[in-house]
């Protein structure tokens, strides 16, 4: 009998899947970057002989001699043009954030009543997705801005809600805590209280795990800070004394004001997005198989535990990667803020301090640099949280 | 009435109308079922075997006509409907595991979730039932990483961890490459001699022969022909009986 011995064969090198499989990304990475190199030095080579611009940050450290309209750290025009670029940052983050937290939560929403039974709750979501996914953004906003906000009456005649929010065309001023003296102290303990929280929280889900009835544990957890919160709030000497903004004359003394740009910028890309991300919700349910919930119906299932325990685990699946670029949207869109003069990243550092510099190169190459960041940072977190949730298949 | 809760009739059909829009699905269909009985439900395609035994458990609403399920009137009472459900499993054609949940999982969501049944309870349960349908082996895997046959033997394992008075198999073979359509046949033959009551839609008529007490046959949306299996295949009645099992045997 002749003997096998197949697999020590070895083909020659270049008809060798493994060997090919390296070369050719070898190949891509030295095309790229050299591609990369080759335009770089162009660039430079071009500027300094044709305009003799040398390419240099050394100008962020200069005074930036501007104001900024909201800043959410200190800030004033006695400071450098580099405070000012952060200052933009959070305020772009700052509205990158809560967009995408509120987005989301109106997205699933929409979403899950588009596909209602009922008629009315049906067509109302559709009606709603509809007409905002078909409006541009920037029209959106400037609408929003001058049509919505700068149209709410003069702060003399705001509209009070409660006695504590205030509309008016100056923006919202709602009320706000400011931190006493045991402030800190009472941190060190809402701190403790997170720890317990989520020891416990440990807990009940090991538990669920042997019992496979997962209790709600996050409702464990929230009660528990808030139970430890309130404890502190009550030993404690007043950690922190709520201002509540009140009407002096023409204006709102007290609490804080959110600005109108500041509004108008944030309802417009939560409402925006919100459209699209329903339509991605929608269509994830849609994608998991009528079988799917036949079978969970079929097993005695409540409808609520149906959609909970396996419907939406599997919509998940197909939800996350377009939800990742409805997120990427919402952030790169906030940069529309300089159509409303919101002072964003884009506002403050490609409008402003580039006019008083003149540093196109170095400012662009920064705020780029920070959206791709930002962005890279989005894709990042979501990849992680997708391939966690990633079916087993064959 | 007193004939239709007669103790040891488990299903009673008394003409069941189905409508879609305004094509009539099922037409009058009348059946009765004893407890611990197997009855076989053949038919050309389109003739309305899913759409009956679908409506047994509700998954489609009958519109016209009566079914009581274990003496349970079948209505609109959503409690019911839950009762119902609880005593009846369902095995489809294509499986319907959920893809997301190990095997074991998949067998112990319902007892636990619905049964409220403790963890290491549905756990055990689970492992005996997957050693009575003979994959011990696959517990922790996950749907997609099984056969099609090891899969819908999980399917009948899910149902009958909720221990079922009644199962209903709509074509669970049809799905199935050959060699492996014995396996899935085998266990529900011997869930058969338990004496669990068994409604099975199937085209194998090896299995109609041998395990049926009886088989009904459908066409058009009615019921046309009920008989043993003896009756069906020495002399069938019905013109269109013969001609179906002419063309299928
Ligand atoms: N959801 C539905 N909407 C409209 N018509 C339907 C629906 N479900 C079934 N039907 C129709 O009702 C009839 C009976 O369908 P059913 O699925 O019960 O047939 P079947 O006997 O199970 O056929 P098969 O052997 O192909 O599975 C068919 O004509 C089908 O087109
Ligand atoms: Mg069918």
């Amino acid at each position: 009998m002749q003997e096998i011995h197949a697999s020590q064969v070895r083909p020659p090198f270049y008809r060798d899947e493994r060997v090919l499989g390296i070369f050719s990304q070898l190949l891509v990475v030295i095309i790229v970057v050299g591609l990369g190199l080759f335009f770089y030095n162009n660039m430079i080579t071009g500027l300094r002989e044709k305009h003799n611009i040398a390419i240099t940050f050394s100008f962020l450290t200069q005074t930036a001699g501007f104001d900024i309209g909201e800043s959410l750290i200190e800030y004033s025009r006695e400071r450098t043009y580099l405070r000012a670029f952060v200052v933009g940052l959070l305020n772009t983050f700052q509205v990158a954030v809560l967009g995408i937290i509120f987005a989301t939560a109106l997205g699933i929403f929409v979403g899950v009543m588009r596909l209602s039974t009922n008629f009315l709750v049906s067509k109302i979501a559709a009606v709603y997705i509809d007409i905002f996914r078909n409006i541009p953004l920037l029209v959106l906003l400037i609408f929003w801005a001058q049509g919505v906000f700068l149209k709410l009456p003069r702060v003399a005649d705001a509209i009070v809600l409660g006695d504590a929010v205030y509309l008016s065309n100056r923006g919202v001023a709602i009320p706000w805590g400011i931190p006493t003296e045991s402030w800190s102290t009472y941190l060190i303990i809402l701190g403790a209280g997170i720890v317990v929280g989520a020891g416990l929280a440990y807990f009940l889900r090991e538990q669920g795990k042997r019992t496979g009835r997962m209790p709600l544990v996050t409702l464990w957890f929230i009660v528990t800070v808030a139970a430890v919160g309130l404890i502190g709030w009550i030993v404690l000497p007043q950690p922190m004394t709520l201002d509540v903004p009140i009407l002096e004359g023409f204006n709102t003394q007290g609490g804080k004001i959110l600005s109108q740009q500041f509004m108008a910028l944030l309802s417009g890309l939560i409402i925006y997005t919100a459209a699209f991300i329903a339509e991605v919700v929608r269509a994830g349910i849609q994608s998991v198989s009528k079988g799917q919930r036949e079978a969970a119906t079929a097993l005695g299932l409540t409808a609520a535990q149906t959609l909970r325990l396996i419907i939406f685990p599997q919509a998940l699946r197909v939800i996350i990667p377009p939800l990742t670029s409805q997120y990427l949207n919402l952030t790169k869109n906030s940069s529309l803020a300089i159509a409303i003069g919101y002072p964003d990243l884009f506002a403050v550092a490609g409008n402003t301090i580039l006019n008083q510099t003149g540093r196109e190169i170095e400012m662009f190459t920064m705020i780029m640099g920070t959206y791709l960041s930002l962005s890279l940072l989005t894709s990042l977190l979501m990849n992680i949280y997708n391939r966690r949730i990633r079916l087993v298949e064959r | 009435m007193s004939e239709n809760t007669a103790a040891d009739e488990i299903i009673i059909c008394q003409d069941v109308c189905k409508w879609f829009g305004d094509f009539q699905a099922l037409k009058n269909c009348s059946l009765r079922v004893q407890a611990q009985e197997v009855v076989v439900i053949i038919g050309p395609s389109g003739s309305g075997k899913s759409t009956f035994i679908r409506c047994i458990n509700r998954l489609e609403e009958h519109q016209a006509g009566d079914i009581i399920v274990d003496g349970i009137p079948l209505t609109r009472d959503v409690r019911n409907i839950e009762q119902i459900r609880s005593e009846t499993g369902m095995v489809f054609q294509q499986f319907n595991l959920f893809p997301h949940l190990t095997v074991l999982e998949n067998i112990t969501l319902a007892p636990i979730q619905v049964r409220k049944m403790k963890k290491d309870e549905a756990m055990e349960t689970a492992m005996g039932l997957l050693n009575r349908v003979g994959i011990p082996e696959q517990a922790d895997k996950y749907p997609g990483q099984l056969s099609g046959g090891q899969q819908q033997r999980v399917a009948i394992a899910r149902s009958l961890a909720m221990s079922p008075k009644i199962m209903l198999f709509d074509e669970p073979t049809s799905a199935l490459d050959p060699e492996m359509i014995k396996e899935v046949l085998d266990v529900m033959q011997e869930l058969a001699e338990t004496g669990m009551t068994m409604l099975v839609v199937t085209h194998e008529m090896g299995f109609a022969r041998e395990v049926a007490d009886r088989i009904v046959f459908m066409d058009g949306g009615e019921i046309m022909e009920v008989g043993t299996p003896e009756h069906f295949f020495t002399n069938a009645q019905h013109e269109r009986t013969k001609l179906f099992l002419s063309q299928i045997l």
